[in-house]
């Protein structure tokens, strides 16, 4: 039935976030015909949520920052387990990227000289993220986006169509990673061919034929019951990096956001933004104590106020004083919030206060928060500038994602598949600093759209080719939702079909409560259990009504995804018997010195699978243990001895 | 309060026709209108289509009317009505429809093509760029559009005569001329680009009768009327309206 | 259920073969028409009026008072008014109320206001009634065509309300006289007079073109430090520019009716001083 459209692609670009512009802006400027492919409209992406902003030392406030001291800041608060070339890179290159937007019609918060400002966050030794108020990632998303609109005005102007060189495939959704197959049939040797995508408008199916896929999908928080991620946060481009024969890496790594809304339900998990705390908000309990002194831990003691005064005196004079721990990196900040409730000095809602009201005037609340003054005005009735908000942790962001190389962006083991931003691990290590998301964004989409169009130059005429076999199989899988009623063969015979939604409902259930903010070993037994009873429920997911923007389909399809991460973070979890950043284990509760150097990977069991005949038990997942290459010599000299004693193990000290 | 069944009127259709049909459906404390949108997808709708993203008024994509008035569904609140009341969910009218509650709205991409873009100062190179905050103050206010679309369903330009499409790019993209020309690096003169003169002769500026609607939809409280269409007004005034403004130029050219 | 799948009417507007098929115009269940309603009948009052006091010629002068409708008074018919604003321009051929020469300024002032546009494109021409309220005009051109693309010369009208602000506030100032024209004098008249130039200057520098003037067309205000602070007071009243518009309105209605009053007789301005 391959009768499919077909159109043919240098790179692809799979998502239009912050990273998948950016690779596209950089694949079309070095040559290559790009497209892009995107879940929702052109300029809807995630990163619009982003609030904080960009973290790149451009030392604009502060003269004593530099690349060195934001390496250290990262090394830091991922605990070490970070790709260290990759946050060398990120690092170095950070302040370019920032700079580049101006060039592009970026407009971000001045200094006094005329400079780009930069503010105080979590983890960051100095006033460091380059931000639009509280709207920097919307500031970020809508600059890519006129920048993709001025490089196809351009386009317009030499060949006559705005679409020659670089196209937008805005509400489709790609399923499918295609591969050439090799004359042994085996998947080794492989190369990436294209993809394949539906337009959600029509559900009408087409294959877009390239060398380079870019994955810039964003993160899994969908697959949570609590999160601030959009619907379009269900792991696709972990899945099909998986799928396609890509190991994805330290997955158990999900950071819980510390302040998310808790109050009304049905806005529980919305991100209130860390400049809230950046800008003097304070973390009280029921008792109206600023509890977070109490939860300084050992690593981070001499970087962080002992007292009240000395924390608030830090806003004004931080040379000689030190922050308070309100701006700890947020899986500390979100374990105290944690630790708090449980105790039963929680907020009324089941959360703690949050407080700026007292601390700011509140015509200066209303001009540098201005996004949050509103969204707690309109959805909770809330006026932060006369009480406090109520918050508690929310699943956020997640660490772990497809292994990549760090110099190319260029996923392990698939030649021609490459990811960036949030789908990629290892930038981050155990746990993400605030900002630096928006800068990894623009450093590795960068990277990765460079790679992938140098990549996609090397072949002339022989192109890898689409197998068509490969099509029909997936066509049949996107549609077989509708099918889903008739009776099956074997063991499913007769049994009515399972609501999308109601399984979708279930699985963020047990991730949030079995493998959520802390974590015990039985738990998540457990969660692997329940896991693979979804699986086979949601072999039956049925849908009712047409392909056409039919969201009940569009849900069924996106359960695969969800599924096979969601069994990625379960297991890795399990497998790590340590805490370390965005893993708290309550069974093993301290870092290990020797889990540093190990890194998790997932692979598919059976990559060449529909993923049907997958057993319950042993699950669709292989967990494998690697050890990390040693950190450069120079780089590790930027540390204090003292310091790296508590996270390196003995052997590499010697080294 | 607690939770009570809620009435709606919800349009369903496509193209080809379609009609309002009633639900009866649960509403909990402190919800939103797409909570109950969602709520009936995944109790008695599974194939309602409707477009969403981040439920917090931050994305604009789930734009709708609302009880006859363009809104973000995800911004309005349920207590704003009376229990007793009949809500009515209908799909932007200004826009051809998709599906249910979701219209075409590549009206909108095409405008935005259509405006030319920021044109960086040949003489400043990345990390140059000085501004005041001050200067760009006006520019950000506009930046902080959420391209919900509402302005531009609701603006009688267009949502009362197809026809004036062609010519008119809708309050939006008016706005992002403006803050382009009020841009303080913005180079286009430079490129013999006159952005004041384009927006009367190019995007249809003198078709608003600045009746002020857009402004009143804002889900962002940006003042579009005020701010940024009124402005570019007088400014194309300034280039097409004003013999002393048009003779100084001259003179002014002149000198230097 | 569906209320809408009879056939569209093809009409341009919202039941356009391609938008979805709903019969009613609009869906709105609050008050929409009141405010254009309540807009169109405050108006109407004014027109009413003013037209009458307009063309009556009479009653418009009670020394010290001269009424704003006939300020400056530029006939031979003018009556006299010591020291006042009375200048003999047109001379005798000038049959018809003097109020006519000088009103066509605040007239065409006003008829050109950003807001007044608003206000009568709604109110009376119901383009838009309300927001997403259909109007009923088969065609829209807006202000590209003559004669709406003269709304552009607001800015000359701007520079002539200044001149007769200016006129009227030596009016208020000669209002401190009493009917013998002797300086050291406030009767009520003066204190409608005071309220009356003061929101009329508020009206008149609140004025979008004036805002653009004093230094909204610059593209760098941290190189014009004065005029950016002139901008962004004129700001702070542009944001009220309804509220002055109105008031503004009807205290120069209440100050020419308070002149007729004190000069038809019916009515005796009660001294303070």
């Amino acid at each position: 039935m391959s009768v499919v459209d077909r159109q043919e692609w240098d790179v692809v670009v799979v998502g239009a976030g912050g990273a998948g512009l950016r690779a596209a802006i950089e694949a079309r400027e070095r040559g290559a015909r790009t497209a892009v492919i995107c879940k929702s409209l052109f300029g809807k992406a995630h990163t619009v949520m982003a609030e904080g902003g960009i973290a790149a030392a451009m030392a604009n406030v502060n003269e004593h920052d530099n690349w060195q001291v934001h390496f250290r800041d990262t090394m830091r608060g991922g605990k070490f387990l970070n790709q260290w070339r990759m946050a060398e890179l990120h690092a170095q290159e950070a302040p370019d990227r920032v700079w580049e937007l101006e060039t592009w019609g970026a407009l971000f918060d001045r200094t006094k000289d005329g400079r780009i400002s930069q503010r105080n966050f979590g983890g960051h030794e100095y006033p460091r993220l380059a931000h639009v108020g509280d709207r920097t990632g919307l500031e970020l998303i809508r600059t890519l986006q006129q920048k993709i609109v001025s490089l196809q005005q351009e386009d317009m102007k030499e060949t006559g169509d705005y679409e020659s060189r670089l196209k937008v495939y805005q509400e489709c959704t790609v399923t499918r990673i295609l591969k050439t197959v090799s004359h042994s049939g085996s998947a080794a040797g492989s190369r990436v061919s294209g993809a394949f995508c539906y337009e959600r408008e029509s559900g009408r199916f087409f294959v877009l034929e390239a060398p380079s896929v870019v994955i810039a999908t964003g993160g899994i928080g969908k697959s949570f019951k609590v999160t601030s991620n959009s619907w379009e946060y269900t792991g696709d481009g972990h899945a099909l990096a998986l799928l396609a024969g890509a190991p994805l890496l330290n997955m158990e790594f999900v950071q819980f956001h510390p302040t998310g809304m808790v109050w009304p339900p049905s806005v529980k998990g919305i991100l209130v933004t860390e400049s809230v705390r950046g800008d003097g908000g304070v973390l009280r309990n029921s008792d109206g104590k600023r509890f977070m002194f109490e939860y300084i831990p050992d690593v981070f003691k001499e970087k962080y106020a002992q007292s009240e005064e000395e924390g608030d005196r830090w806003y004004e004079d931080p040379d000689n004083n030190r922050r308070p721990p309100e701006l700890l990196p947020r899986d500390e900040v979100a374990r105290a919030i944690n630790s708090e409730v449980k105790a039963g000095r929680g907020s009324p809602h089941g959360g703690v206060f949050l407080d700026v009201s007292t601390r700011m005037p509140a015509e200066v609340i209303r001009r540098r928060l201005p996004s949050m003054y509103h969204q707690f005005k309109e959805l909770a009735d809330v006026d932060i500038t006369a009480e406090s908000m109520e918050v508690g942790p929310t699943c956020h962001y997640v660490m772990g994602g497809i292994a990549v190389e760090s110099d190319t962006a260029a996923a392990r083991g698939v030649p021609g598949l490459f990811a960036a931003g949030e789908v990629a691990g290892g930038m981050h290590g155990s746990n993400r600093l605030g900002g630096n998301s928006l800068s990894d964004l623009l450093v590795f989409g960068r990277r990765a759209g460079l790679h992938a169009a140098e990549y996609a130059a090397g072949f002339a005429e022989d192109r890898p080719a689409v197998d068509d076999i490969q099509v029909d199989t997936a066509a049949a899988e996107a549609l077989r939702p509708f099918s889903a009623e008739g009776p099956e063969p074997g063991e499913e015979n007769g049994r009515p079909p399972e609501n999308p939604y109601t399984l979708h409902q279930e699985l963020q259930q047990t991730m949030n409560d079995l493998v959520g903010i802390i974590r015990r070993g039985g738990e998540m037994e457990q969660a692997l259990e329940k896991l693979a009873d979804l699986r086979v429920r949601a072999r039956r997911a049925g849908v009712e009504g047409h392909r056409q923007f039919n969201p009940g389909w569009h849900l069924a399809l996106d359960l695969r995804n969800m599924l096979l991460v969601s069994e990625c973070v379960a297991r890795a979890a399990l497998e790590r018997t340590e805490s370390r950043g965005g893993h708290t284990r309550e069974d093993h509760p301290t870092m290990d010195r020797a889990w540093r150097r190990i890194n998790l990977l997932c692979r598919l069991t059976d990559p060449t699978g529909g993923l049907a005949a997958t057993d319950p038990v042993a699950g669709q997942i292989d967990l494998a243990r690697e050890t990390t290459e040693p950190i450069r010599s120079d780089l590790l000299a930027l540390f204090e001895k003292e310091e790296l004693v508590k996270y390196l193990a003995e052997e590499e000290l010697y080294e | 309060m607690s939770s009570y069944e809620a009435r709606f009127k919800v349009w369903r259709g496509d193209a080809e026709g379609g009609g309002l049909e009633d639900f009866k459906v649960e509403v909990n404390e402190g919800e939103v209108v797409l909570d109950i949108i969602h709520r009936l997808q995944a109790t008695q709708a599974p194939d309602l289509a409707v477009r969403w993203n981040c439920k917090a008024g931050k994305c604009g994509s789930c734009s709708a009317e609302i009880n006859g008035r363009p809104r973000l569904m995800c911004m309005t609140r349920m207590s704003v009505f009376t229990p007793e009341e009949t809500i009515t969910v209908t799909p932007l009218r200004a826009f051809p429809v998709v599906r249910d509650l979701v219209t075409d709205v590549g009206f909108n991409y095409t405008k935005a093509r259509e405006v030319p873009s920021f044109v960086p100062p040949a003489d400043l190179g990345p990390g140059e760029y000085r501004m005041q905050q001050e200067d760009v103050d006006r520019s950000q206010e506009f930046r902080k559009c959420i391209e919900c679309f509402l302005c531009q369903d609701t603006c009688h330009v267009v949502r009362d005569h197809e026809e004036n499409k062609p010519a008119f790019a809708g309050p939006r993209f008016l706005m992002r001329v403006a803050e382009l020309d009020m841009h303080p690096l913005d180079a286009a003169a430079d490129s013999g680009l006159d952005r004041k003169r384009a927006a009367q002769d190019e995007h249809g500026l003198g078709y608003c009768n600045i009746t002020k609607c857009c402004t009143e939809v804002c889900p962002e409280g940006i003042k579009i009327t005020d701010n940024a269409l009124i402005p570019l007004k007088e400014r194309a005034v300034d280039r097409k309206y004003d013999p002393l403004v048009w003779l100084g130029s001259k003179i002014r050219r002149r000198e230097t | 259920m569906a209320t809408g799948t009879e056939p569209h009417l093809n009409s341009g507007g919202v039941r356009s073969a391609s938008r979805a098929a709903i019969t009613a115009p609009h869906l709105r269940t609050d008050r929409w028409w009141l405010a254009p309603a309540a807009t169109a009948a405050g108006l109407l009052a004014f027109v009413v009026y003013s037209t009458w006091r307009a063309f009556a010629d009479t009653n418009y002068y009670a020394a010290p008072y001269v009424s704003p409708f006939y300020s400056p008074c530029l006939a031979e018919r003018c009556e006299t008014m010591h020291a006042g604003p009375n200048a003999d321009v047109f001379g005798s051929w000038w049959a018809i109320s003097p109020a006519i020469i000088i009103l066509i300024f605040p007239l065409g002032f006003r008829l050109t206001c950003y807001y007044y546009r608003k206000a009568y494109y709604r109110g009376f021409w119901a383009s838009p009634p309300a927001c997403a309220v259909p109007e009923p005009h088969k065609k829209y051109t807006g202000e590209t065509r003559f004669p709406l693309i003269l709304q552009n010369i607001h800015r000359y009208f701007f520079y002539a309300a200044i001149i007769v602000a200016g006129i009227l506030t030596y009016d208020t100032v000669l209002a401190f006289r009493d009917e013998h024209y002797n300086w050291g004098h406030m009767g009520l008249g003066t204190v409608v007079f005071l309220v009356n130039i003061v929101l009329i200057w508020s009206y008149t520098i609140s004025c979008h073109s004036c805002r653009h003037i004093v230094g909204g067309k610059l593209k760098h205000f941290s190189k014009h430090p004065v005029r950016y602070r002139m901008w962004q007071w004129v700001g702070k009243l542009n944001a009220r520019h309804m509220l002055l518009a109105w008031t503004s309105l009807v205290s120069v209605a209440l100050a020419d009716f308070y002149v007729y009053l004190v000069a038809s007789g019916a009515f005796a301005d009660p001294r303070f001083f």
